[in-house]
């Protein structure tokens, strides 16, 4: 099992452990994490799934892929840091990852 | 055929909001039962989600398909319903929806189609593509006035501050057709890359050159006026932050869902979605049913095999309405010779 931590806006910080394989937005939305639309279901169609990605984990969680930097067009508030969560695949090395949800989904 | 042309209203039997895979097999199901379908839908294609979304990606839950794309399903779903004629409005948003004094619904759509049928089937999925609205503080103020998702009539924008927003076909398209004729115009977009067509790029990069046109790299921030009226917008760029004038803001950043008019029916709802019978798939108003992702029971599954068969039950209860005198005989296609002839198999 592998823990990944959701920041709120507010500092407001939930732990959620998942299986390897998973990605971001699955194990947000099976914990029900507030702020993680997930509009396509993880087609990456939609951007309503946009975090960013901690400082600390940048390098281990990597760069978006190009359709992943299109679709990123279409979030608000885009950063160096942003992923969208359902292109986050989660692996053993991710384990203790750290995400912050924007403020605003679109 | 229809208001704007002098025609008078289209009269059917049934009028289906919503084009998607399930909106689709119902026309097939109230085929069957000798229900002639026209088919409504907000985008201008047909297959719903599954063609606006992911027309790519495999979809593996479709019995007896192992594995099918979102836009191979909706050619295989048109190429089924072909032998019942139905005909497609696309591009168009049904807003209103009323009984009439006959117990017969009356539709209008925003492009001043009207229809009036004995039943309506909404398959309206997750409600109707609509453009994503930036949510910056006090936007909503100025929509209509200074911000636009679409532009209706080119004239409104002559001699504006105009500012567009994006990097896909419709940020690139507006700016080549709005140069010419405002003011000023401003493309802002957050990464020096667009999505849209080589060849409008180069054309938008040419404007840049020349000057006529101002490429901002960076994101909205904030809006400035007053009394509905657009005065400046903020940009954050890696330069900081600048205010710049503009008196109209077209931002392109995609669609999204909403229940939209569907809300003013007069339909009971159950978070957002259409509460329905498990036996026809009825709303609380006789007559109007809903089926696929748009629909509440207790037990409901997003599934489009749950849509088919919502349609399949949906139009046995629809011909009932249409047709009261006549009798409704279960039949299967495999065996019944006047289903095949429908079909046109026989």
């Amino acid at each position: 099992m592998t823990k990944i931590t959701f920041i709120q806006p507010d500092g407001a910080r939930e732990d959620v452990t998942s299986e390897p394989g998973m990605t971001v937005m699955e194990a947000a939305k099976q914990a029900d994490i507030a702020g993680i639309e997930a509009e396509c279901g993880g087609s990456c169609a939609c951007a309503t799934c946009h975090v960013y990605v901690d400082a600390a984990w940048r390098d281990k969680v990597g760069k978006p892929a190009n359709m992943e930097e299109d679709m990123l067009d279409f979030a608000f508030d885009v950063r160096e840091e942003s992923r969208l969560a359902c292109q986050i695949r989660i692996t053993a090395e991710l384990d203790g990852l750290i995400v912050r949800v924007p403020a605003k989904q679109f | 055929m229809n208001a704007e042309n002098g025609a008078g209203p289209v009269e059917t039997d049934i009028v289906i909001i919503g084009a998607g895979p399930v909106g689709i097999f119902a026309v097939f199901e109230l085929g069957l039962v000798d229900l002639k379908c026209h088919v409504i839908d907000i985008l201008p294609k047909t297959g719903g989600q599954c063609a606006e979304l992911y027309p790519e990606k495999p979809i593996y839950d479709v019995p007896g398909l192992p594995v099918v794309t979102g836009q191979e399903l909706t050619d295989r779903l048109l190429e089924q319903i072909k032998p019942f004629g139905a005909t497609f409005h696309l591009g168009e948003q049904v807003d209103e929806l009323r009984r009439l004094d006959d117990g017969r619904f009356s539709l209008k759509t925003d492009a001043g189609t009207q229809f009036i049928c004995k039943a309506v089937v909404v398959a309206a999925g997750g409600g109707s593509f609509t453009p994503k609205r930036p949510p910056l503080a006090g936007i909503e103020a100025y929509e209509g006035t200074s911000v636009h998702y679409a532009v209706r009539r080119m004239e409104t924008m002559r001699g504006k501050d105009v500012m567009v927003v994006g990097g896909g076909d419709s940020a690139l398209d507006w700016t080549l057709n709005l140069a010419p004729i405002a003011n000023s115009l401003t493309l802002v977009h957050r990464r020096d890359e667009f999505r849209g067509a080589p060849h409008s790029v180069e054309q938008m990069r040419a404007l840049v050159a020349s000057g006529k046109v101002r490429l901002a790299i960076g994101q909205m921030t904030a809006l400035h006026g007053e009394n509905a009226q657009l005065e400046a917008v903020t940009i954050k760029t890696a330069d900081g932050e600048e205010r710049i004038v503009c008196n109209a803001l077209l931002p392109f950043f995609g669609l999204t869902m909403k229940l939209g008019p569907i809300a003013n029916w007069g339909l009971n709802l159950t978070e957002n979605l259409i509460s329905v019978d498990t036996e026809r798939f009825e709303t609380n108003e006789p007559g109007i049913f809903a089926i696929g992702d748009i629909n509440w029971y207790p037990g409901k599954l997003k599934l489009i095999l749950s849509g088919f068969h919502e349609a399949a039950l949906m139009a046995q209860a629809a011909a009932r309405i249409v047709n009261p005198q006549k009798k409704v005989t279960f039949q299967y296609t495999t065996s019944s010779s006047s289903l095949q002839k429908k079909l046109g198999v026989r």
